[in-house]
């Protein structure tokens, strides 16, 4: 039942062969017993879950048809969700109970889905490994000892798991792709203002926006069909009409011009990745794309654009966390400024922190103009590359990522190195294009992605060569080992054990306890969301 | 650009981040380097290049100046720290 598509899915829910509170249950079950291996979620809400798949069932025997009815999925633990504690992987959030739903967290509460829980993440969606969250880190579906990418790396693992068949995400600088391209999944990140903003903690206002995760480019078509689409309560929000993405999945490639920009082929691209690329791109040549050699020449410079523009939005986005209307509160405040002061060192992590600073710092006094100006400036320059490629070009392709996943630690010790990891990702959210990532193959066992970039609002046409290159390869249905390999151990389990066998000895059935935070054990870690 | 650790005790006052003495040494050196990495950007020539603010350069929606939402002052209270009688509680401000 977890190798099924969501239209098989589907299909068997309206046929009667299982019913949603079966298969939620199902899923319900293989959280418990395997998640000990991933530590994907941070919150199950089984009683939750189960009335929603009661509620499903009763609306699809009433004869109701919609895609996604019954169907269950993770949000990300940065959606706001009502009545389910939404963390966003920090300790200032760890007691907040949301009084409000975040418009996706509606609108797929409208469409049936069932809510399993709340995926693991990047504290504040500030990192590329999962790593620095208050609930410890993600491990690596396909090996244990490997990051699953981040922010969104709950949600990748997840569903690359079988966890569950679909995730959301949300993208500043490449927290749905990275990820998805890690974990061997399929992972877009729409064209800014397509998904609504709210109730999605904000992290940089002009890059942020939520996404679909799944298995497939099909099966993201759907997800994104019940997630975009204008929300007056963001002011952000495109008023544009919505495609429904899954018409147009059938269309032939022939006579598509696909860009391949020389500046992501260089020499940062690991090789064995690089012939990964090569390979997705002969197929969609064979499927009758045209590949144009083009160039991006300010890519370099995303970068550093990225790392002011996000940390100073950032500065002020978080400032409304103050120990006084909701999260964390410091014990005993002698006065407001130690209530302020140390509410904020006590509840965020050393990465949120540190980008804190840096925005306050390019946005204050005699600053503003050298930095922030100067990044919105060098911002416009980088837009400007992609869209005079889009006069030559339907589409831009290249990897999503410098290499495979890295293992955990392996950045800690210099978020610079953890900032690198994004060279391909950023610029796409600068430029507030959507991009896409679908499994290319492994590299030693590890999986990497392919990346599609496309026009502004061009989300249908990414999904169509997606779903095109999937009907014509496997690289997307390939699975990670049960349970996921360690060094040194071989496979972990096999998929024999029962899954009392496999149960981890600390599962909580609602919400994961805080990791042993040791202020000297925990490695700074970093990087893009 | 280098930045010295008593503009850091700055910056972290204004942000309202209370940074322990023995941290300012690393936190100091690792904003430095970020400061490095973006520094290249002043390089960069952008004369008459417009700043871009939204990657769609939308300007802000306006709508009607009516009132659209209910009044939820005790849900949005339920969470938090220290009420009472529908304010919040902070320590004493005047003495």
């Amino acid at each position: 039942m977890h190798e099924l598509s969501v239209a098989q899915l589907s299909l068997g829910l309206r046929e009667k062969q299982f019913s949603s509170v079966e298969l939620t249950r199902s899923y319900l079950d293989r959280i418990r017993a395997l998640d000990g291996h991933y530590n994907s979620f941070v919150t199950v809400d089984e009683n939750g879950a189960l009335a929603a798949a009661a509620a499903a069932d009763t609306r699809l025997a009433a004869g109701e048809t919609g895609p996604l009815l019954g169907i269950p999925l993770a949000h990300k633990d940065i959606f706001c969700s009502r009545g389910v504690r939404t963390s966003c992987g920090s300790k200032m959030l760890d007691n907040f109970v949301p009084p409000y739903d975040a418009t996706v967290a509606t609108r797929l509460r409208d469409a049936g889905t069932v809510m399993l829980g709340k995926t693991n993440m990047d504290e504040f969606a500030m990192g590329s490994s999962s790593e620095s969250s208050f609930y410890g880190p993600v491990r690596n579906p396909w090996h244990s000892d490997c990051v699953p990418g981040g922010s969104s790396g709950g949600s990748a693992a997840a569903v690359a798991a079988r966890l569950a068949p679909l995730a959301t995400g949300t993208d500043t600088g490449g927290s749905i792709r990275q990820p998805a391209a890690f974990c061997g999944i399929t992972g877009l990140k729409p064209t800014y203002g397509r998904v609504s903003r709210l109730g999605m903690v904000a992290f940089a206002s002009s890059l942020d926006q939520g996404g679909p995760m799944a298995r497939s480019a099909e099966d993201c078509a759907l997800l994104l069909n019940a997630m975009a689409g204008f929300d007056p309560l963001d002011s952000t929000s495109s008023e544009l009409p919505v495609e429904d993405y899954s018409v147009g999945l059938q269309q032939p490639l022939a006579g598509l011009r696909i860009g391949l920009p020389r500046e992501y082929f260089g020499a940062g691209l690991d090789a064995a990745t690089g012939e990964r690329i090569h390979a997705a791109l002969a197929l969609l040549e064979q499927l009758g794309a045209i590949l144009v050699d083009i160039s991006l020449p300010h890519t370099g410079l995303s970068i550093p654009t990225y790392y002011i523009i996000a940390p100073a939005e950032a500065s002020t986005n978080l400032s409304r966390f103050d120990g006084v209307r909701y999260g964390y509160r410091c014990q005993q405040p002698r006065d407001l400024h130690d209530l302020y002061t140390r509410s904020r060192q006590e509840g965020f992590g050393d990465e949120v922190k540190r980008r804190i600073l840096v925005g306050t710092y390019a946005l204050s006094a005699g600053y503003y103009d050298a930095y922030y100006r100067k990044a919105q400036q060098v911002r416009r320059l980088i837009q400007e590359d992609f869209l005079k490629a889009f006069e030559q070009v339907d589409m831009i392709a290249g990897p999503t990522t410098p290499g495979p996943a890295f293992t955990l630690g392996a950045k800690g010790s210099d978020p610079l190195a953890m900032y690198l990891e994004d060279v391909y990702t950023l610029a796409v959210n600068l430029a507030g294009l959507p991009g896409m990532s679908v499994p290319a193959g492994l590299v030693d066992g590890m999986p990497v992605g392919l990346q599609l970039i496309g026009q502004h609002f061009r989300e249908a046409r990414l999904l169509n060569v997606g779903h095109q290159l999937q009907q014509a390869s496997d690289w997307h249905r390939q699975v990670p080992p049960v349970g996921a390999r360690s060094a040194g151990e071989g496979v972990w389990s096999s998929p024999g054990l029962s899954p009392a066998e496999r149960a981890p000895t600390e599962w909580a059935p609602t919400e994961r306890a805080p990791a042993e935070r040791a202020p000297t054990e925990r490695a700074p870690t970093g990087g893009a969301p | 650009m280098t930045i010295q650790q008593d503009e850091i005790e700055k910056i972290a006052e204004l942000a309202r981040i209370r940074i322990a003495p023995e941290e300012a040494a690393e936190l100091t050196s690792r904003i430095a380097n970020i400061l490095t990495l973006v520094d290249q950007l002043q390089a960069i020539d952008t004369a008459g290049v417009e700043p871009m603010a939204n990657p769609l350069d939308a300007v802000q929606r306006l709508r009607a100046d009516t009132v659209t939402e209910a009044n939820q002052r005790d849900v949005f209270q339920a969470i938090a720290p220290a009420v009472e009688n529908g304010l919040y509680l902070v320590p004493k401000v005047i003495e």
